[in-house]
């Protein structure tokens, strides 16, 4: 059999360096088009910003003495932006990326906005993104946490006990079409009553969204081994504790993983939908809420980008863990 | 040969119930196999050949009939630890080493730390896997997962092997070497085999005995006492006595399909 060692070897050379490859590949080829497709998208944000704030550059305009047609501002209240800029091309154009309040801001203004809230102020003072986006991130990542726990428990239950299969499924699926924008304030109020508030009723709206991936990614990932490989336990006399541990759970790892992602981005938009109702003055939601309440567009833009930032980087976390864990495993080629 | 048989199957019957009605897989099954023989289980596919064996490894229940493994029921066999048993596939856990996957079965069964090792370095060197016990299974060859996957089912040291197909999805080169060596691992472990398979020249080289069943329902057409010496070099299969065997078995099978 020794002829059979080199050939395994060399399967295995091909495997790492097949990898390394992918991986350069996918960085030299894979950027030139995401580059593309993000240029693509700020032009047509820039572009999308003439008729947009068209109204409001003629009235500039037409207020600091220059021309506009048509004159009377009765006549311009019912045309749209597009015809207001093509009768006004000079005005809308030199207009459109300068004002306080447009209502589509520009790439420029989000971005200098977003950076005055990152670096312009002090981490812990109300004026800083940062500052926000932990009040926010903290009640996520609570809920997050929650609602993982409860998910993967709840899956346990549903594969082990046909009661639970049938009786809890239906009402994750029920709890997840009712619209949150509808029961975040009567949480929040229920729990108030109480004298819950702040931290944990925001987290209870980020649970209640995060854990139905859960639930269904884990379902699918503890029953995902075959009818073979449950055989080959019961020969050995295994119980269904040892059936668990050494088969179901490191093959839901794939499921679990995918769930999370999901998971995190809806909890985070209930921790944003929870901040909304209170009126609270901390969190992202706050910012959207207060920005929308004084016609802030930048502010609102700003916080919205805070967030997917936020996001974004929260579901690298986990990507990477994801990666991590399933190296260790074996199970990444 | 002259021991009480290991496994005694005595009118054995299995009716699965199904939508289109009852399906008789096993009717009036008798069948003694005695310690250290090697016993192959051939016929189309519906005879019933995998589901002997898994009626032998307490993985369905006989509607009928009397079965009893190493002495046992069935059930008790398998929670006895009595037999291993290999699956068509390899179906290694692709999370663990070949090294943790044979290591699996003595995990359960708790072994000491000591005795795992000990035991995991003995059968890789058995199925001639030694050196690959780090490998995960996807930087191993079809045939050697296959081999890994008989290893974890020698690793407890069961009396009894059931083998369902194991090569079956292994082309006829790698199919030839496993066969061989096999037969060499069966001389020198002295295990009670059962074997199933679709491949008359597979089966003849490897019994001592050759079970031939018909399907609808599944019963055994006839069994055949192989006259060739347990010392079996590849080319045995060129001889006249082999060709002789597997004849019989050919026209045990036509014999049973015409019966159907």
């Amino acid at each position: 059999m020794s002829d059979t060692a080199p050939i395994a070897a060399q399967g295995a050379g091909v495997g790492r360096s097949g990898r390394v490859a992918l991986w350069a590949r996918s960085l030299g080829g894979g950027l030139a088009p995401v580059l593309t497709v993000v240029a693509a998208l700020v032009a047509l944000w820039y572009l999308a910003c003439i008729p947009m704030n068209a109204s409001q550059s003629v009235l500039d305009a037409s207020r600091a003495g220059i021309e506009v047609t048509p004159a009377s501002p009765s006549d311009r209240r019912g045309m749209s932006g597009t015809a207001l800029a093509l009768q006004n091309p000079g005005v809308a154009l030199s207009n459109a990326y300068v004002q306080d309040r447009p209502k589509l801001p520009a790439p420029h203004q989000v971005a200098a906005e977003l950076w005055t809230g990152l670096a312009g102020a002090a981490p812990t003072s109300p004026r800083s993104l940062i500052y926000h986006g932990w009040v926010t991130l903290s009640a996520t990542g609570l809920g997050f946490a929650i609602g993982t726990v409860m998910g993967i428990l709840l899956a346990v239950g549903i594969v082990h006990s046909r009661v639970m299969d049938m009786s809890v499924m239906p009402w994750a699926i029920i709890s997840q079409t009712i619209p949150i924008i509808a029961i975040a304030p009567m949480i929040i109020v229920v729990l108030y009553s109480v004298g819950i508030q702040g931290l944990v009723p925001k987290a209870i709206i980020s649970a209640y969204l995060s854990f139905f991936p859960v639930v269904v990614g884990m379902v699918k990932g503890l029953r995902s081994p075959d009818a073979m490989q449950i055989d080959l336990l019961r020969t050995y006399g295994a119980s269904r504790g040892e059936m668990f541990w050494k088969l179901r759970l490191p093959s839901s790892m794939p499921y679990l993983f995918a769930s999370l992602k999901i998971g995190f981005a809806a909890s985070l938009v209930g921790a944003i939908v929870g901040e909304l109702p209170t009126g609270a003055t901390a969190g992202l939601g706050a910012r959207l809420l207060a920005g929308s309440y004084y016609g802030q567009t930048i502010q609102i833009w700003s916080a919205l980008f805070a967030a997917a930032i936020l996001a974004a980087l929260s579901v690298g976390v986990i990507g990477a863990l994801e990666r991590g864990l399933l190296a260790r495993m074996g199970m990444r080629r | 040969m002259t021991a009480s048989p290991v496994i005694r199957a005595k009118g054995l019957n299995l009716t699965f119930q199904t939508n289109d009605g009852p399906v008789h897989a096993l009717k009036d099954v008798d069948l003694d196999v005695s310690k250290g023989e090697f016993v192959s289980f051939i016929g189309p596919s519906g005879c019933g050949k995998t589901t002997f064996l898994r009626c032998v490894a307490g993985l369905e229940t006989p509607t009928g009939g009397e079965l009893s493994v190493d002495g046992m029921s069935p059930e008790e066999a398998r929670k006895a630890r009595a037999y291993g048993y290999v699956f068509q596939a390899a179906g290694l856990y692709p999370w663990r080493t070949i090294g943790g996957n044979i290591r699996l079965p003595l995990e359960i069964m708790g072994y000491s730390r000591e005795e795992k090792a000990e035991r995991v370095k003995n059968t890789l060197e058995l199925v001639d896997l030694a050196g690959f016990e780090k490998k995960f299974p996807w930087q191993l060859s079809g045939g050697m997962q296959q081999r890994a996957s008989i290893a974890r089912a020698l690793s407890f040291d069961a009396p009894i092997l059931l083998m369902d197909e194991p090569f079956g999805a292994l082309d006829e080169i790698v199919r030839d070497r496993l066969n061989e060596e096999l037969l060499a691992l069966w001389a020198r472990t002295e295990k009670t085999m059962l074997f199933v398979t679709h491949s008359i020249p597979e089966a003849v080289y490897l019994s001592t005995k050759i079970v031939v069943m018909s399907p609808r329902p599944g019963r055994i057409s006839d069994v055949i006492e192989s006259p060739l010496p347990r010392e079996r070099p590849l080319d045995i299969r060129d001889s006249r006595e082999f060709i002789e065997v597997a004849h019989r078995v050919r026209e045990g099978l036509r014999a049973g399909m015409e019966a159907a």
